[in-house]
């Protein structure tokens, strides 16, 4: 290795260069506002930079050290890092902490990684393994369901934790909605939050302007998101995978430009408020009942308490989250989802086969459609008030990443994933500001390291023999 | 027609700027067939490092116009090169060969990065750019309506116009445009011929980059106010823009930028300027139903 370590530092030199070129006019040098409107002066901050820049030059070596073999050097200077990162010592910014810190446990992560993979895979392979494993996918996604089920129950469900686990569930909902469309047919759908909005504003406007209610108007809006569906992807979905997903972002924008300008109709930017929620059997959640109406703690004779409302928003949620999950289980197995997946591997062999693509993609963008229909009604009645803000390019990107992060077609991927984006950057606010930074970062390295995403599930649903009999692959 | 000469001069102008975004486009689509969705964002990137440059020029006391313009048009153009260069090795280059989504995911999450990236260092609100020229002349009147050309307005096309010209030279003419046009025939084929394909695709990405900075510039010069956040729009035009010129066609991207130019402005002046994007992604929409290979595109063959 003695010839080799001078190679590798200059690499990292290299990669240090290239990343202090990139930081100088960016991080380096900072736009300041001062007072008057056209004012505008700027500061250097040359610390940070070098500060990144060391800590790009040390990454970058120990990733080479790894790649020869080394594995205690690296995690010697991953530990150097993380020792850096969490000591006292003042760096210029607090980011920058984090920002060593992680690098040092990425390094770690890489230094023992060989070793870890073979001892997993070795563990995986010994009776008690396979044993544990198999039992592992059949009982975990169930597991999860209990916790679900009784987390209302249990101590820990104050409001905050209420808020944050409706707001998981919204976004699991999504994701399997979308799964359908991405992971399942393979159409890459960057505008799905249209649906989502149509479906929120399906119901806050037949809501509030006709008095409906959410029940009623659950199923319309759910319909009323799948022809959408239908009529704007019936003309696109002939088109390749990449201009289907630039003309999705662009029926996307076009749908929250309309709801932002169409101001008689959407009431524009404002939004529409004080929408209704959903009533349990006629009965609403409030302490006192409008005329007419009884409250949920009269007709249950228990005191009123203002959890009650969340709680009964989460088990909606979670109901239509499961009803989701169910369906595309089940869609699946029928021979419109095994066509959904066949056209996901290979168009042209399936038009060869007599299936018809365009039909087959507009089942799955229009059932895709419902369930972010259902899901944005859902969300209209949980907020009381929605406005076009809400449905703005972004949203569908975390609704992709979530579906990419978790592996495009696996369910306990897309919990595990909504848990993971949403969950964490709510939990620990401080990361809130860096949440979008890390969310498109995490998409590219899950593209580069692990494209089939963090739950690899590219196996075909039905087969023809079952796999180990010989028969398939 | 006086109103419609004004509303000509502005429309061509912005057209200008979005056809240098649309280059960029073009030409990564042209030889590796994705969409480079974070394109905008080295667009935005290089207005940051152009307005960043402004203001140390004038810390630097550094008076003279056309100086300043020309050193900071240099400095974006280098390193927002240098951006376009490590987004294409970090998170394309190990794409290649991939499912065929991939590299549009990767480029989602680069351009979602590098947007936040640019918010949290520099800060969300937007940045007023000061002006760096002013004036114009008028250059007739007519209905009691002055048709005003800004100095702006003729920097604008004539650095555009320069720099494409110099472009389509360098396509055409020289070996590097030999390599880029034999890479995006058959990438296999150049390579047993042995032309250096990851260069040449570095390459690609680093003159689509600093065209972007280009017209970075002077967007930042025209609009005098950018944001982190004005890269996915203008990239979104830039790249409807190449779509309607025919993908991967390098007069098509410059038609594409003008007509975009034409429809966006006239929109506007014409029917309403809240609908002047809708009227855009539109176009985007339909040029793509209709006429994906666009108005000068060569028809594409799906082998097996």
């Amino acid at each position: 290795m003695g010839g080799r370590f001078p190679s590798m530092l200059k690499d990292a030199a290299l990669t240090a260069f290239v990343a202090a070129a990139l930081g100088i006019f960016i991080v380096g040098f900072r736009t300041v506002d001062v007072g008057s409107r056209t004012g505008l002066s700027f500061d250097y901050q040359f610390a940070d930079l070098a500060v990144g820049v060391v800590a790009i030059f040390v990454g970058r070596l120990g990733l080479s050290l790894a790649a020869a073999g080394l594995r205690w050097p690296v995690v010697a200077l991953g530990v150097a890092m993380i020792a850096v990162g969490a000591s006292p010592l003042k760096l210029p910014s607090g980011f920058l902490h984090w920002f060593v810190a992680l690098g040092g446990v990425m390094l770690v992560i890489r230094g023992i990684w060989p070793w870890a993979r073979g001892t997993m895979t070795a563990a995986a392979g010994t009776p008690t393994g396979l044993a544990l494993g198999r039992a592992g996918t059949k009982w975990f996604g169930w597991l999860l369901l209990a916790a679900a089920v009784l987390l209302p129950f249990t101590p820990a469900a104050d409001q905050k934790t209420m808020d944050l686990a409706v707001l998981i569930l919204t976004y699991v909902m999504l994701g399997w909605g979308l799964n359908i469309v991405v992971g399942l047919a393979g159409l890459l759908d960057l505008g799905y939050v249209a649906f989502y909005a149509v479906g929120a504003y399906s119901y806050a406007l037949l809501s509030t302007q006709h008095g409906l209610g959410f029940w009623t108007v659950l199923p319309l809006a759910g319909m009323m998101a799948a022809l959408f569906g239908i009529v704007l992807g019936f003309p696109v979905l002939r088109l390749r995978g990449d201009y289907l997903a630039i003309v999705t972002l662009g029926f996307g924008e076009i749908i929250r430009l309309v709801l932002l300008n169409w101001v008689d109709f959407t009431n524009g930017p404002a939004g529409i408020g004080s929408i209704p929620g959903p009533t349990l059997f006629g009965a609403v959640f409030s302490e006192t009942p409008p005329a007419g109406k009884q409250t949920v703690s009269e007709m249950l004779g228990i005191t009123f308490d203002g959890n009650h409302r969340l709680i009964f928003l989460y088990y909606i949620i979670l109901l239509l989250a499961l009803i989701t999950n169910i369906f595309t289980q089940r869609m699946r197995r029928l021979p419109v989802g095994r066509a959904w997946e066949a056209l996901r591997e290979d168009e042209t062999a399936c038009r060869a086969l007599g299936i018809n693509p365009t039909n087959t993609k507009l089942t799955a963008f229009a059932i895709g459609a419902m369930f972010a229909g259902f899901a944005g009604s859902f969300f209209a009645a949980k907020q009381r008030f929605i406005s076009p803000e809400s449905f703005a390019f972004i949203e569908s990107a975390i609704i992709l990443a979530i579906v990419v992060l978790g592996g495009m077609g696996s369910q306990i991927g897309v919990v595990l994933a909504a848990v993971l984006l949403i969950g964490l950057p709510e939990w620990f606010r401080d990361l809130g500001n860096y949440r979008m930074l890390a969310f498109g970062l995490a998409m590219v390295l899950i593209m580069v390291f692990r494209p089939r995403g963090l739950i690899a599930d590219r196996q075909p649903s039905v087969r023809l023999h079952p796999a180990g009999s010989g028969g398939g692959p | 027609m006086a109103y419609f000469s004004q509303q000509l001069i502005n429309a061509i102008t912005l057209g200008a700027i979005y056809g240098l975004i649309a280059i960029g486009y073009t030409m990564v689509y042209g030889i590796i067939g994705m969409i480079n969705f974070a394109h905008g964002e080295v667009f935005m990137i290089g207005a940051f490092i152009s307005l960043i440059g402004f203001l140390i020029c004038s810390f630097l006391g550094i008076g003279s116009a056309p100086v300043a313009i020309l050193l900071v048009l240099l400095m974006a153009m280098a390193f927002s090169a240098v951006y376009g260069w490590a987004v294409e090795r970090a998170a394309y280059r190990p794409l290649r060969g991939s499912f065929r989504l991939a590299p549009l995911i990767s480029a989602i999450g680069v351009s979602i990065a590098l947007q936040n990236y640019v918010q949290l260092v520099q800060g969300a609100r937007p940045k007023p750019g000061g002006q760096i020229v002013s004036g114009g002349f008028n250059l007739f009147s007519a209905d009691g309506f002055d048709v005003r050309v800004s100095w702006l307005q003729i920097i604008i096309v004539v650095v555009t116009v320069v720099l494409m010209a110099g472009f389509t030279w360098l396509i055409a003419r020289t070996s590097l445009g030999r390599q880029q046009r034999a890479c995006e025939q058959d990438m296999k084929m150049a390579a047993l011929l042995g032309v250096n394909v990851d260069r040449t695709i570095s390459l690609t990405f680093v003159l689509g980059a600093a065209l972007a900075a280009v017209a970075g510039m002077l967007f930042l010069m025209y609009y005098g106010v950018i944001d982190f956040y004005i890269g996915f729009l203008a990239g979104i035009k830039a790249f409807t823009a190449a779509v309607l010129g025919g993908i991967g066609s390098l007069p098509g991207a410059m038609l594409g930028g003008l007509l975009i130019g034409l429809i966006e402005v006239f929109w506007a002046g014409y029917f309403s300027s809240e609908y002047k994007d809708v009227a855009v992604f539109a176009i985007l929409v339909l040029v793509l139903i209709f006429r994906p290979t666009g108005l000068l595109g060569k028809p594409e063959i799906e082998k097996v």
